[in-house]
C-alpha cells in the first residue's frame, strides 16, 4: 500500500500540492478492471478475501440481532466469580465484576462496529461531496476548502480526538462527529484527485457545453466514476476509525462505562492480564480480527491495483 | 545547495509556520471557544450572576475570544504557557520535567527501528515475490492494522508475565546501570518499534522497488554489476530522497504511538502528562501539550519534505 493509504491522514497533506496526491490512480483504475479479472473468476475474491467477508459478515450480524440473541442481560453480575476462566456458563469467562464476557463482547460490538461505521459513511461521505464540489465548481471554493482541510491534517488524529474529549467530554455522538472530522480531509483528498481527473474528460466538457448544471456534472457525470476506488478508501478509513476509538476508549477517554466497546474492554479487564485470562484477551482479539478482516477484503478487490499505483 | 533549492525550503518553512499558527486557532477554538462558558461550568446551574462574573473576570473570560487567542498565543510565543489548572503549577514547569523523559523514549524507539526498518525494507525489496518478501509484508500487514496497545498487551504477557524477562511498567527514576536502562525501557520501545518497523519498512521497500525498475539499473545489470553493487552503489543512492522522506514520515507516527504506549506503561513523559491534563480537563496543559505535539509533528512532516528536496539531484544540478 502507498504511503496516503498507510499512514492516515499524513503526509502531502501540509505541504505537496493536493493534485500530485493520487494522480496515477484514475488512469490505471480506468485500465485496471481488464487485466485483473480475468485471472480470479470466483466472484474476484480470492479465500482469504472471502474469509475477510465471512469475519465481516459475523461481526456486522454480532452488532446487529447479538444483543437481542443473548439470554444473560448485559450487567447481569450473576454471582459468577471475578475472572473466571472459560465453561459451559460461561463461553469466554467472566470480567472485572463477574459478568459474563460473550455477552460483553457482543454487546461491545454495536458500539465498536457501529460507531466506526456511522462515522467512516460520515467522513467518506462529506468528503466525496465537498471534493465533487471543489472539482466541478470554480478555482476559488476549490482552493478554499483545499486549504481548509489541509489545515485539520496538521493535527495528527489521536491528538484532535484528545482535543475533542477535553473540550466537550466524550459521548457516542461526540466520538461519531469526532471521528468523521478527522478523517474527512483523506476522504476529501484522494475523492478530490480522482475526481479532476474525470473533470478533465471530454464527456464532462460536453456535458458542461450542452448546458448542465454544477450539481448534474456533479451527481452523474464524476460521481459514478470514482465511485469504485472511494470504497476500497472507505474500508481503509473504517479500519482507522476501529484503531482510532479502540485507542480512545483504551485509554478511557472513548465510550464510558457502563456501556462499553473492545477497546473500554481491554481496559477494563487489563488486570485479568497477569494469569493471561480470556476477558483481556478476547476483546483484543476482537479488534484485530475485525481490522485484518477488512485489510483483507481491500486486498482482494479487483481495484487493488489502482492503490498499488497511487504511490 | 542552489537557489531553486533554497526557494523551495524556504517555502516548505513558511507553509509549515502557516500551518502552526492555523493549528492554534484550531487547538484554541476547541479547548476554549466552542465548549462554552468554563465559569458557568464550573459552579453548576444554580449560580448567582455575581458569582459567575466574579470567576469570568477572575478566569479572563470577559474579554472577546479573538482577544483571548491572541493573548494565549502571545504567551505561548514568549514561553508563558500559563498555569495548570488542576495542581497550580506553571505548565512550563510541568512539561520541562517530563520532555526529557518522552524524548529520550523517542531517541530509543529511533535508534532501534530505523536500522530494523532499512535493512528489511532493502531485502524485502531487493528478493521481492520471495517468500522472505512476502512473510515480511504480510507481516507488517497484520501488525499496522492492529491498535498499538494489543501489541503491548502481548508484548507484556509474554516477556513480563510468561518469560518473566521484564517488568510490566517501567520506572526511569531507578535506572542506575546499563542494565536497568535496558530493562525499563524494553517494553515502550518494542512495542513502538513494531508499529514503526512495519510502517517504514514497507515505504522503504517501495522506494527501493521504485529505482529497482528504473531502466538506468537493467543497464548496470547487463554491464555485469554483482547485485550486491547494483543495489548499493546504483539504487540507493537514488532512493534516499525517498527513504528519508519515509523514515522522517514514520518517526512522526512516534508522536501517536507515545500516547498509548506511555499510558500502558505508565511511563512518565509527556504523552501521559496531556492524557491525564484531558481526563480532568486542564485546559491550559492539554492546550500547551497539543501545541508542542503539534509542532514537532509539523516539523518532522517539513523534515521528509526537506529530505526530498535536498536529495533530489535534479534540483541540486539545475
Amino acid at each position: 500500500m502507498d504511503t496516503t493509504t498507510s499512514s492516515p491522514g499524513v503526509p502531502q497533506a501540509v505541504i505537496a500540492p493536493v493534485h500530485s496526491a493520487a494522480t496515477p490512480p484514475a488512469a490505471a483504475a480506468a485500465a485496471e478492471p481488464l487485466l485483473a479479472r480475468k485471472p480470479r473468476r470466483s466472484g474476484g475474491f480470492g479465500p482469504s478475501g472471502l474469509l475477510g467477508l465471512a469475519v465481516l459478515a459475523f461481526w456486522l450480524l454480532a452488532a446487529l440481532f447479538g444483543p437481542s440473541l443473548m439470554s444473560q442481560s448485559i450487567g447481569a453480575m450473576g454471582g459468577a466469580d471475578v475472572f473466571a476462566p472459560m465453561s459451559a456458563a460461561h463461553w469466554l469467562g467472566t470480567d472485572y465484576l463477574g459478568r459474563d464476557m460473550l455477552a460483553r463482547v457482543i454487546d461491545g460490538s454495536r458500539y465498536t462496529v457501529g460507531i466506526a461505521l456511522v462515522a467512516t459513511l460520515l467522513a467518506s461521505g462529506i468528503g466525496t461531496t465537498l471534493a465533487l464540489l471543489a472539482a466541478a465548481s470554480g478555482r476559488w471554493i476549490d482552493a478554499g476548502l483545499s486549504r481548509g482541510l489541509d489545515t485539520l491534517t496538521a493535527i495528527p488524529s489521536k491528538m484532535f480526538a484528545l482535543l475533542m474529549v477535553a473540550g466537550f467530554g466524550s459521548s457516542v455522538p461526540m466520538l461519531i462527529v469526532t471521528a468523521a472530522i478527522i478523517y474527512v480531509p483523506g476522504a476529501y483528498r484522494i475523492a478530490r484527485s480522482l475526481a479532476v481527473n474525470i473533470n478533465a474528460m471530454d464527456y464532462v466538457t460536453v456535458a458542461r457545453t450542452r448546458g448542465e448544471g454544477t450539481a448534474y456534472v456533479m451527481l452523474r457525470e464524476i460521481l459514478p466514476n470514482i465511485l469504485g476506488p472511494m470504497l476500497a478508501d472507505l474500508g481503509l478509513r473504517f479500519v482507522y476509525v476501529v484503531l482510532l476509538l479502540a485507542g480512545l476508549s483504551f485509554l478511557g477517554l472513548g465510550v464510558q462505562p457502563p456501556a462499553a466497546d473492545w477497546g473500554s474492554l481491554v481496559r477494563e479487564n487489563i488486570g485479568a492480564l497477569a494469569d493471561g485470562g480470556a476477558s483481556v484477551i478476547v476483546p483484543a482479539l476482537a479488534i484485530a480480527s475485525l481490522t485484518i478482516a477488512v485489510n483483507l477484503i481491500i486486498d482482494n478487490l479487483p481495484g487493488r491495483a489502482a492503490r498499488e499505483g497511487a504511490r | 545547495m542552489n537557489l531553486i533549492v533554497l526557494k523551495l525550503l524556504g517555502q516548505r518553512i513558511a507553509i509549515a509556520l502557516l500551518s502552526l499558527l492555523a493549528v492554534s486557532v484550531v487547538v484554541f477554538a476547541i479547548t476554549a471557544v466552542l465548549p462554552g462558558d468554563a465559569a458557568q461550568e464550573q459552579l453548576g446551574q444554580d449560580a448567582t450572576p455575581e458569582a459567575l462574573a466574579a470567576l469570568r473576570a477572575q478566569m479572563g473570560l470577559d474579554v472577546p475570544a479573538p482577544q483571548r487567542y491572541l493573548h494565549w498565543l502571545g504567551g505561548l510565543v514568549r514561553g508563558d504557557l500559563g498555569t495548570s489548572a488542576t495542581t497550580q503549577m506553571p505548565v512550563g514547569t510541568l512539561i520541562g520535567s517530563r520532555l526529557p523523559n518522552s524524548l529520550l523514549l523517542a531517541a530509543m524507539t529511533a535508534l532501534f527501528s530505523v536500522p530494523i526498518a532499512l535493512t528489511l525494507g532493502i531485502a524485502s525489496a531487493v528478493w521481492r515475490g520471495s517468500w522472505f518478501d512476502r512473510a515480511a509484508s504480510t507481516t507488517s500487514v497484520a501488525v499496522v492494522s492492529v491498535p498499538e496497545f494489543l501489541i503491548a498487551t502481548l508484548a507484556v504477557l509474554l516477556f513480563a508475565v510468561k518469560l518473566r524477562w521484564l517488568p510490566a511498567l517501567s520506572y526511569v527514576s531507578e535506572i542506575e546501570s546499563l542494565g536497568q536502562l535496558l530493562k525499563a525501557f524494553a517494553m515502550p520501545v518494542l512495542t513502538l518499534s513494531c508499529v514503526i518497523v512495519a510502517q517504514m519498512m514497507r515505504m522503504t521497500r517501495a522506494a527501493v522497488i521504485d529505482q529497482l525498475e528504473a531502466p538506468y539499473i537493467e543497464m548496470v545489470r547487463l554491464k555485469g554489476a554483482s547485485p550486491m553493487r547494483m543495489v548499493l552503489a546504483h539504487a540507493l543512492p537514488n532512493a534516499i530522497g525517498p527513504i528519508a522522506n519515509a523514515v522522517a514520515l514514520s518517526l512522526s507516527y512516534l508522536l501517536g504511538g507515545v500516547i498509548i504506549v506511555e499510558t500502558i506503561f505508565n511511563y512518565p513523559g509527556i504523552a501521559k502528562l496531556m492524557v491525564d491534563g484531558v481526563s480532568q480537563r486542564d485546559m491550559p496543559l492539554v492546550q500547551a501539550c497539543a501545541m508542542l505535539f503539534c509542532a514537532g509533528y509539523l516539523i518532522l512532516v517539513t523534515l521528509a519534505d526537506v529530505c526530498g528536496i535536498v536529495a533530489n539531484p535534479r534540483l541540486r544540478h539545475r
